[in-house]
């Protein structure tokens, strides 16, 4: 069946089947590949993407969840506000082979929506369930920290 | 040794629009005399290929520059960008060396291309193997760019320079490189072009130039790769290892599932098309196949017992003194048994290839370590010749070595020529996780004979470990990868005997970051801490003490053992563990500071110290250091692969853990830069890890660890 929601700003409508995971409807159906499969079981993150602002992984959301929400992707972070975060991101030069890091940049920009100046136990907390496999970890938390300056 | 032949190319020909330089490197015939020196993932044939092509097996293609009309300059690299960064790195030596700024340059990443030999990156040799031809090529093309100009000029060419992309010489208005492709692509290329001294290199100082790419979402991986018409693929696959097909029932009810666009049922395979991903993974999952045979019997235990039965039966690789001797005379003996398990690379973008057959031609687009191998594993699968397959690069979501292997573009080949249309197969993460093609599985058996002084008389290491050459067809003789970092203990011992096995099991093997020094290092590292104790000698400097005639081994030590404050009080609960090794051309030393909590081991920092001769981005090498020890942590608690009734028990990141966010230590790196030769990178500060956490941990429990992983 369709399913109309806003997609990074605009309204979309997909027909596909209603338990179809998210993350494959933007991936395959909608070509937005910025958005990455990992596990499609909810353990990695790499999938992350917002759901009216929550962070959510896209591979556990069943497309008809979404039917009038709003969902913003890493294709729709910088319109978003996020742009300061991307660029932090590039400035300390976290990502290595960069899969985890759409995830991980929106991630960080759910916990920075919510505190502008996040100490190192919320950086924990919010980044605990994204997976990196490169050790991007410590630059990850220096990107954050970089990213709250540029907005305080 | 002597020097390899490079050869220049112009590939533009007279009147181009862009002038195009590249080389080829011809490697000087062997010296009989001198110990190769490991490229683990690049020397050796294709698997199931037969013997290299000549081509193949003598030459390997350098960057290559293209000087276009409008003044910018596309730089293409042969290396696969996995993460490592040495793309850029080459880049910046390449756009250096020819004197062009950086912001007027693309990097794009070399498709395999039959005019160049193989391209494969693996065995830390991005840098190492190809920095100097990278080098020569901007030489090369700036000497063709200043030869042009000086002709326009009816000046020497020492009367001119080079400076932002533009030859200059007094008393005339530069010339932009521009306005010098037309002349220079009429010129034959210099063969012997002077390279500008390194001190006065100026990198640019820049951002990795796949970084933007990365962070808005437009970088193209594997799965990122789209085709006009094209399908999604998943494969059955059997639930035991080795199982064979065997009957395939009523496809109706499949082919009727929602999204399903064919079931198609090969020689070997049985394969759903679909329109997502996530259909096909649906409808594979409802296939009415049944297996046949499969190794039933395999579990973690009978490996552990082939290994250990296998352990008398060891080749000798290296026999210095009499081991024998001296173990039985000795006063002071030390024994212990170490079990390494087999792991898998589990990077963290999924398999995939995409690969569209027309007619007796193909395309595939894949992430992979080696375009040359996938076109030659692909162009076999398909029976067609090599240079009617095209092999599109992308960037990997990680590979650790298990990129380096074609199986899935192969599947992703034979499942596109049965549908006739563009097909991206899409392995799951449980695919991934029990797909085989691990490290292997390792038992070693070791002796040590203490001196008088506490010091090693005698040592010996047997060691069982499968062989990964054996399983590419290239057995005969020791596995070379089964014993590096074995081998060649760097220890001053009188007496050194080790002995390798590889009984042969039913698992397929491949090659995991850093290969056998993965296990080894930890066995030998483990080990004369051990015998540091039995001599009641302080670890740091009863190694010292070994390595007299081990300088480079010997400096990292020294330094990583002083930045880590060794053997000054560490916090209630906490201990420090060292280790040093050798892989790849380079030394590292590490320091650990660990605890534990609840009796899970905690890892609070991490000292690094790497000698990579020199470097061109340390930035990046740094990162290289932070990726390595991230990886060797997460196999050091948790990589596991096990096998129960020939099914392996792992499948997914519940129950396969690696490193979270909150896990992550503290990691303080140095780099060694004394300007000796390059050595590699991406593998080094991976080995030295686990024994440096276990060695931290012995002293805390005061029990030594013989087995990984630490925890489950």
């Amino acid at each position: 069946m369709s399913v109309t929601f806003t997609l990074n700003g605009a309204s979309q409508s997909l027909d596909a089947p209603d338990e179809l995971p998210l993350l494959w409807a933007l991936r395959d159906h909608l070509n937005l590949t910025g958005t990455k499969f990992g596990c499609g079981i909810g353990q990695c993150w790499a999938c992350t993407v917002h759901v009216d602002g929550v962070p959510m992984a896209a591979c556990q959301v069943p497309l008809s969840a979404v039917a009038g929400k709003a969902v913003t992707t890493i294709e729709g972070a910088t319109d978003a506000g996020f742009g300061h975060i991307q660029d932090a991101w590039v400035t300390e030069g976290v990502p290595q082979c960069g899969w985890c890091q759409p995830g991980q940049i929106l991630k960080a920009a759910a916990l920075l929506s919510r505190v502008p100046d996040p100490d190192d136990a919320a950086i924990d907390v919010a980044m605990k369930p994204v997976l990196c496999r490169c050790g991007t970890y410590a630059r990850i938390r220096a990107a954050i920290k970089s990213a709250a300056e540029a907005r305080s | 040794m002597s020097p390899s032949r490079r050869t220049f190319l112009q590939l533009s020909g007279a009147g181009a629009l862009a002038l195009v330089v590249g080389c080829v490197t011809t490697p000087a015939p062997p010296d009989p005399d001198e110990v190769p020196t490991p490229r683990t993932l690049d020397d050796g044939p294709r698997p199931g290929a037969g013997p290299p092509a000549a081509a193949d097996a003598g030459t390997e293609l350098s960057a290559w520059v293209t000087v276009h009309a409008d003044d910018t300059v596309t730089l293409t690299i042969p290396e696969a960008e996995m993460g490592q960064g040495s793309t850029h790195a080459l880049a910046l030596v390449l756009a250096d060396e020819l004197g062009v700024p950086f912001e007027r340059v693309r990097v794009r990443l070399a498709d395999a291309d039959s005019r160049f030999g193989r391209q494969s990156t693996g065995g830390s040799s991005s840098i190492r193997g190809s920095h100097d031809d990278t080098r020569a090529v901007g030489a090369a093309a700036r000497a063709m760019l200043t030869a042009a100009a000086a002709a326009r000029w009816q000046v020497e060419p020492g009367a001119c320079t080079v400076k932002d992309g533009a030859v200059h010489t007094d008393g005339q208005e530069p010339l932009p490189f521009g306005a010098l492709v037309a002349d220079a692509s009429t010129l034959e290329p210099p063969q012997d072009p002077p390279l500008k001294p390194i001190s006065e290199r100026s990198l640019a100082d820049v951002p990795r130039w796949d970084l933007r790419s990365k962070v808005d979402g437009t970088a193209v991986f594997g799965l990122d790769v789209r085709v006009p018409d094209m399908v999604y693929a998943a494969l059955a696959r059997s639930p035991i290892l080795g199982q064979r097909r065997g009957g395939v029932g009523d496809l109706a009810a499949v082919r009727a599932m929602p999204g399903v666009v064919d079931v198609i049922t090969g020689d070997d395979f049985v394969a759903v098309l679909a329109r997502d991903t996530w259909s096909a993974f649906q409808a594979r999952d409802q296939l009415p196949v049944t297996w046949e045979g499969g190794h039933t019997e395999l579990t973690t235990e009978g490996v552990r017992t082939a290994c250990r039965d296998a352990l008398p039966t060891g080749a000798v690789a290296r026999d210095d003194g009499d081991a024998s001797v001296a173990l039985a005379s000795a006063s002071r003996v030390l024994e212990a048994t170490y079990e390494a398990p087999y792991l898998a690379h589990v990077p963290m973008e999924p398999l995939s290839a995409t690969v569209h057959v027309q007619g007796d031609r193909a395309e595939v687009w894949a992430a992979t370590q080696s375009p040359t191998r996938a076109r030659a594993a692909a162009a076999e699968a398909l029976g067609l010749p090599e240079d009617a397959v095209a092999v599109h690069a992308t960037f990997l979501g990680g590979g650790f070595g298990r990129r380096s292997h074609p199986d899935y573009i192969v599947e992703a080949a034979k499942i596109a020529k049965a549908a006739g249309r563009p097909v991206q197969l899409v392995w799951s993460r449980e695919e991934d996780i029990r797909g085989g093609r691990y490290r292997p599985f390792s038992v070693h058996s070791l002796r040590a004979a203490l001196g008088p002084d506490g010091k090693p008389v005698a040592w010996e290491h047997r060691l069982a470990c499968p062989s990964i050459l054996a399983g590419m067809g290239r057995g005969g003789g020791i596995d070379r990868t089964s014993i590096e970092g074995a081998a060649n203990l760097p220890y001053g011992v009188p007496a050194v005997r080790v002995t390798a096995a590889a009984p042969e099991l039913p698992v397929s093997l491949w090659f995991w970051r850093s290969v056998g020094s993965s296990q080894n290092a930890w066995v030998t590292e483990c080990f004369i801490d051990e015998l540091a104790a039995l001599a009641g000698a302080d670890p740091v400097s009863y190694r010292l003490a070994l390595l007299a005639d081990k300088p480079r081994h010997a400096r990292v030590l020294k330094r990583a053992a002083a930045r880590a404050g060794w053997g000054s009080p560490l916090p209630e609960g906490h201990a420090h563990g060292v280790a040093v090794h050798e892989s790849f051309g380079s030394f590292c030393a590490q320091v650990v500071e660990a605890s534990l909590e609840g009796g899970t081991p905690r890892v609070h920092k991490v000292t690094c110290v790497l000698d990579p001769g020199q470097v061109v981005t340390p930035d990046a090498v740094e990162a290289q250091v932070h990726s390595s020890i991230v990886y060797a942590l997460s196999a050091a608690l948790w990589g596991r692969i096990d096998l129960d009734g020939g099914r392996v028990v792992q499948s997914n990141f519940h129950d396969h853990r690696v490193l979270r966010f909150d896990e992550m230590p503290e990691v303080d790196v140095e780099l060694v830069t004394e300007g000796e030769p390059f050595g590699g990178v991406g593998e080094p500060p991976t080995p030295p890890l686990a024994p440096a956490l276990c060695n931290a941990l012995r002293v805390l429990t005061g029990e030594p660890v013989r087995k990984l992983p630490l925890v489950g």
